[in-house]
C-alpha cells in the first residue's frame, strides 16, 4: 500500500489532433499494488492518455518511464510485451472467432508450428475462471454473446496476457450489477497480487469502492491528484468542471407553451437499451438530451426516426399515435421529421458526390415531377439554403468531402431543412467542428424553434445543453433519470445527474451535501 | 456435453453444403442411366475436383474479406505451363510438377503483395494480375497443344482398387497438407481475424499482413494444383479465356454455397469443396433428365439462387435497421 518506487510514470505528455489539443503536458504516476482512478468529463483527455500508454497513438512530446527506464511503444503489441494491457471501451474482440480463439489471439500456444487447441482451451478456461466468468463457454462465438458477456471475455483476454499494468476504460459500462460485483472481486485480488490498475469510470460509487488514488483531468491536463476518500463528490464535480463559460449562445425566447406536444413518446422501450422513456416536445421548444455518452440517447433518436424494429410503447405526432417504419416514413410530409446524424461522414453525406447532389437527396420527391428533377426549383432552394446557412464552398459542383468539417455539417443540416421539417432531431451535431460554426448552428437552432419547429437535441457538450435548451432530459442506462427546466440547467446539475449521484428517488446512498 | 452443439454451430455452413451436395448427388445418380457405379462417381469426381481446388483457393482469400478474380487465370497459366514441363522421365516430370506449383505460389504472392503492401482493392488488383497471367498463358500456348506424362495423368485420374476415384484421394491429401495446417496456424487465425474485424485484430497485436499474405500465396498454390489436374484430364494445355473466367465466377458461387461469408472471417475450405461438388452436380442434373442443354444456364442459375438464399434468413432477425448495412 505504501508508495514505493513508481512502476510507471508519464511526464509532460502532449498530443494534438489536427488543431485540437487533446493532452497538454499531462503527468501520471502509477504504483504497483494499487488501483488508480482517472476522472474527467467527456473529452477531458482520458482516452488519449490511455491510448498513449497502450501504444495505440504516439505522443507529440513527453516521456514515459517503466521501472525507471525510458520506454516508447510503436504498437499495441509492443505495449503488451512490456506488460501494459488495456481493455478498451470499443471492444477489441473479433466477432467471428470463438471465445477461446479471442482470449489467446495475441500469443496462441503452439505445438509443431500449429495452434495447440487443447492448450488454448485450457488457457481460456483458466482466464475465464480468473475473470469470474466461467459460465461462458470457450467455444461460443463472440458475436453470439450479449454485450455484458463480451465485456467479461475482454477482461479474461487481458488477464491471459499476464499484465503488470491493467487499464480498464469504462470496462463496467456494459455489465450487469452481478457482473460488476464479480469484476470488483477480481480487481481487488489482482491488486493484492501486485498489479497496478488504472480504472476509468464515470460511476462515482464504483470509484469510491475501488480506488486507492484518484487523478482528475480537465481540458487535457491533470488538475488534481488525491488519495481516495479525501474529497466529497461535490468537490470532485467542481474539479471536473472549472472552466470559463463562453457567451456564444443566442438568447432563449420565452417559450409560449402550445397545448399538445408535436412529438411525444409514451413508455418507449427497445431491446435492453431503452427503458420506459416518456417525453414530449412542443412546437417552438428546444429539448436537450443529456447524460454520459452511450446511455441510449442515440437509440432514442433512431427509434423516433423509424430505424429500430421491435419497439415497445407509443410514439405520438400531434397527439395521434403513429407507427413510423422507416426514415422515409419519418420524413414524410404527414410527420415532417428530420434527423441530423452523429456521423456525418457515413450517415449524413455521400462524400465523393457534389454539394448540389448531397443537398437535394432528402428532398428529391419535392423537387421532381414524374420522376424528373426540376432543375430550376432545385437551384432556387439550394441557393436559399446556401444563403441561410452561409455555407462556404468553392461551388456547388465540387465533392462535399472537400469542404471543411463545419461546412460539411452545415450541408447535412441544410439537406434536411430543404424539406422544411416540423420536428428536428439532432445527434451531437457540433462534434469536431470549429467554434464559429458551432455558434452559427446554435443561432440556427433557436431561429428554427422560433419559426415553430420542435427540436430534440442530443449533445455530449454540457455548455451547449445549458446555452441552447429550454429543457434537458438526462438519460442514464436507457431511461430518463431527471428533467431539468430553465434555470435548473446548470453544469453542476447536469454532471451530477449524469453520474446518477444525488439520485432523485433512486436511493440516497450517496451522502454528498450540496 | 454441450461441446458438440458448438461444434455443430461452427460447422453449420459446411454441413449445409454437404447436405445440398448429398441431395443433389442422390437425385443425379438415381436418375443416371448407369446408376450409382464406380465409373459414374469417377467422372463426377474428376469434374468436381477441378472446381474444388479453385474454390479452396478462393476461400483462402475470401476469408480475409478479399476476393481473387485471378484464380481462374492462374489455373489456365499453370495448365499451359504443365503442358510444357510435366513430361519425360519420372525425374523430369517431378521437376516439372514442382515448377508448376512454384509458379502458382509466385502468382499468389504477387497478388498478396499488391493487395497488402500496395494497398490496392483486391477486386481491381486481381482483375489486372489475372489479365497478366492469362497473357503469359497465351504466349506459352498460342494454340491448344502440348502433352503430359500420361502414366502420371492416368494414375491421378483413375480409380484406386477399382473403386475410389484417385482425384478425390488427391483432394483429401491437399486438404490435409495445405488447408488443415493453414487453418490451425497463427497465420490462418490472423487471416480470419483480419477478415472479421481488421481494427480489433490490429488492436490485439495479430500479424495481419503476414496472415493475409499467406492466404493469397496459398490460394495461388491451390489454383496451380487445379491447373495440374486440368492438364491430367485433358492431356493438353489451352489458354481458353472463357473457361478461365467461368472457373473464377463458379469458384465464388461454390464458396458462397459452401457457407463462406463474402464479408470475410467465416467459413472453411471444406465447405467450399462441398459447395463446388454441389455446384457441379447441379450443372450435370440436366443431362440425366434429358432436358435441352440450352436450359442449363437458366436452370443452374435458379438452383444457385435458391441455395444462396438459405443463408440470408438471419436478416429477418435484425432489430436495428442500420445493421442491414454493416
Amino acid at each position: 500500500m505504501d508508495g514505493a518506487a513508481p512502476l510507471f510514470r508519464m511526464e509532460g505528455i502532449s498530443k494534438r489532433y489536427g488543431g485540437v489539443r487533446a493532452l497538454e503536458k499531462a503527468d501520471l504516476t502509477v504504483t504497483a499494488g494499487s488501483i488508480h482512478a482517472i476522472l474527467g468529463e467527456n473529452g477531458a483527455g482520458k482516452s488519449t492518455l490511455i491510448k498513449i500508454m497502450a501504444g495505440v497513438v504516439a505522443p507529440d512530446e513527453g516521456a514515459m518511464t517503466l521501472d525507471g527506464s525510458e520506454v516508447s511503444f510503436a504498437s499495441p503489441a509492443a505495449a503488451n510485451q512490456a506488460g501494459i494491457v488495456c481493455i478498451f471501451q470499443e471492444l477489441s474482440l473479433i466477432p467471428e472467432l470463438s471465445v477461446a480463439d479471442n482470449i489467446v489471439i495475441s500469443d496462441p500456444p503452439k505445438r509443431f508450428g500449429m495452434i495447440d487447441r487443447k492448450a488454448q482451451r485450457r488457457i481460456a478456461e483458466e482466464a475465464l475462471a480468473r475473470a469470474g466468468a466461467s459460465d461462458i463457454h470457450p467455444r461460443a462465438l463472440v458475436k453470439d454473446l450479449p454485450l455484458s458477456r463480451r465485456q467479461m471475455v475482454e477482461i479474461a483476454k487481458a488477464l491471459a496476457r499476464k499484465p503488470r499494468i491493467l487499464i480498464l476504460d469504462e470496462a463496467t459500462s456494459a455489465l450487469t450489477a452481478a457482473d460488476v460485483a464479480r469484476v470488483f472481486e477480481v480487481l481487488k485480488r489482482l491488486r493484492s497480487e501486485g498489479l497496478a490498475l488504472l480504472y476509468i469510470s464515470h460511476r462515482m460509487n464504483e470509484i469510491a469502492e475501488l480506488a486507492d488514488h484518484c487523478t482528475v483531468f480537465r481540458n487535457g491536463r491533470n488538475v488534481a491528484s488525491y488519495k481516495a476518500g479525501t474529497k466529497s463528490d461535490n468537490e470532485v464535480v467542481e474539479l471536473m468542471i472549472g472552466r470559463e463559460y463562453r457567451h456564444i449562445f443566442p438568447p432563449k425566447s420565452a417559450s409560449a407553451q402550445a397545448a399538445t406536444p408535436v412529438l411525444e413518446a409514451r413508455n418507449l422501450s427497445w431491446a435492453d437499451r431503452l427503458d420506459n422513456i416518456s417525453l414530449g416536445v412542443r412546437a417552438g421548444e428546444v429539448v436537450g438530451l443529456g447524460g454520459l455518452d452511450g446511455q441510449g440517447q442515440r437509440e432514442l433518436l433512431l427509434a423516433f426516426f423509424g430505424v429500430l424494429r421491435g419497439l415497445r410503447g407509443e410514439v405520438l405526432i400531434d397527439g395521434k399515435p403513429v407507427s413510423i417504419a422507416s426514415p422515409r416514413a419519418a420524413s414524410d410530409s404527414g410527420v415532417g421529421m428530420a434527423l441530423i446524424p452523429e456521423d456525418r461522414k457515413t450517415e449524413g453525406l455521400m462524400l465523393p458526390m457534389t454539394v448540389r447532389e448531397n443537398l437535394s437527396f432528402a428532398a428529391l420527391d419535392r423537387l421532381s415531377k414524374g420522376g424528373i428533377i426540376d432543375r430550376a426549383a432545385e437551384q432556387r432552394l439550394i441557393d436559399d439554403m446556401v444563403g441561410l446557412l452561409a455555407i462556404k464552398t468553392a461551388g456547388l459542383d465540387i465533392p462535399v468531402g472537400a469542404l471543411s468539417g463545419g461546412n460539411q455539417q452545415k450541408v447535412v443540416i441544410a439537406k434536411w431543412l430543404m424539406r422544411q421539417p416540423r420536428i428536428i432531431l439532432l445527434n451531437d451535431p457540433t462534434r469536431g467542428i470549429d467554434v464559429g460554426t458551432k455558434q452559427e448552428i446554435y443561432q440556427l437552432m433557436r431561429k428554427l424553434a422560433d419559426q415553430g419547429a420542435a427540436i430534440l437535441f442530443y449533445s455530449t457538450d454540457y455548455d451547449e445543453l445549458i446555452g441552447c435548451c429550454d429543457r434537458v432530459l438526462v438519460l442514464y442506462d436507457g431511461s430518463v433519470k431527471r428533467e431539468l427546466v430553465g434555470a435548473e440547467i446548470t453544469e453542476h446539475a447536469l454532471i451530477a445527474s449524469a453520474l446518477n449521484i444525488h439520485g432523485e428517488g433512486a436511493g440516497q446512498s450517496q451522502g454528498a451535501g450540496a | 456435453m454441450k461441446d458438440w452443439r458448438y461444434l455443430m454451430a461452427e460447422q453449420r455452413g459446411t454441413l449445409l453444403a454437404l447436405g445440398i451436395f448429398i441431395v443433389m448427388f442422390i437425385i443425379y445418380t438415381t436418375n443416371h442411366p448407369a446408376g450409382f457405379t464406380a465409373n459414374v462417381v469417377q467422372t463426377a469426381a474428376n469434374k468436381g475436383v477441378l472446381l474444388a481446388f479453385v474454390a479452396m483457393a478462393q476461400t483462402l482469400v475470401v476469408i480475409t474479406a478479399g476476393i481473387d478474380l485471378s484464380v481462374g487465370m492462374i489455373l489456365l497459366l499453370t495448365n499451359c505451363l504443365a503442358s510444357w514441363l510435366v513430361v519425360g522421365t519420372p525425374f523430369e516430370t517431378t521437376l516439372g510438377v514442382i515448377a508448376v506449383l512454384l509458379a502458382g505460389l509466385v502468382c499468389g504472392a504477387i497478388n498478396g503483395a499488391i493487395v497488402i503492401y500496395g494497398r490496392l482493392q483486391p477486386i481491381v488488383a486481381t482483375i489486372a494480375t489475372g489479365a497478366v497471367y492469362y497473357g503469359i498463358g497465351l504466349l506459352l500456348r498460342p494454340f491448344p497443344g502440348g502433352s503430359v506424362n500420361e502414366d502420371l495423368a492416368d494414375a491421378l485420374t483413375g480409380k484406386l482398387f477399382d473403386v475410389i476415384p484417385t482425384s478425390l484421394v488427391a483432394l483429401l491429401v491437399v486438404v490435409l497438407v495445405v488447408w488443415v495446417p493453414f487453418s490451425r496456424s497463427v497465420f490462418g487465425r490472423a487471416a480470419y481475424a483480419a477478415g472479421s474485424s481488421e481494427t480489433a485484430a490490429y488492436m490485439s497485436g495479430v500479424p495481419i499482413r503476414r496472415g493475409k499474405f499467406f492466404a493469397y500465396m496459398l490460394a495461388g498454390l491451390l489454383a496451380s494444383i487445379g491447373g495440374l489436374f486440368l492438364t491430367f484430364f485433358t492431356y493438353t494445355g489451352e489458354a481458353a479465356y472463357a473457361s478461365g473466367n467461368a472457373y473464377t465466377l463458379f469458384s465464388i458461387a461454390a464458396v458462397v454455397l459452401g457457407g463462406v461469408s463474402l464479408f470475410g472471417g467465416k467459413g472453411s475450405a471444406i465447405g467450399a469443396i462441398f459447395g463446388a461438388l454441389a455446384f457441379r452436380t447441379i450443372g450435370d442434373l440436366l443431362f440425366v433428365f434429358d432436358f435441352d442443354p440450352l436450359w442449363q444456364p437458366l436452370f443452374q442459375g435458379v438452383i444457385l439462387l435458391i441455395a444462396v438464399s438459405l443463408g440470408a434468413f438471419a436478416l429477418f432477425r435484425v432489430r436495428n435497421r442500420l445493421e442491414w448495412f454493416l
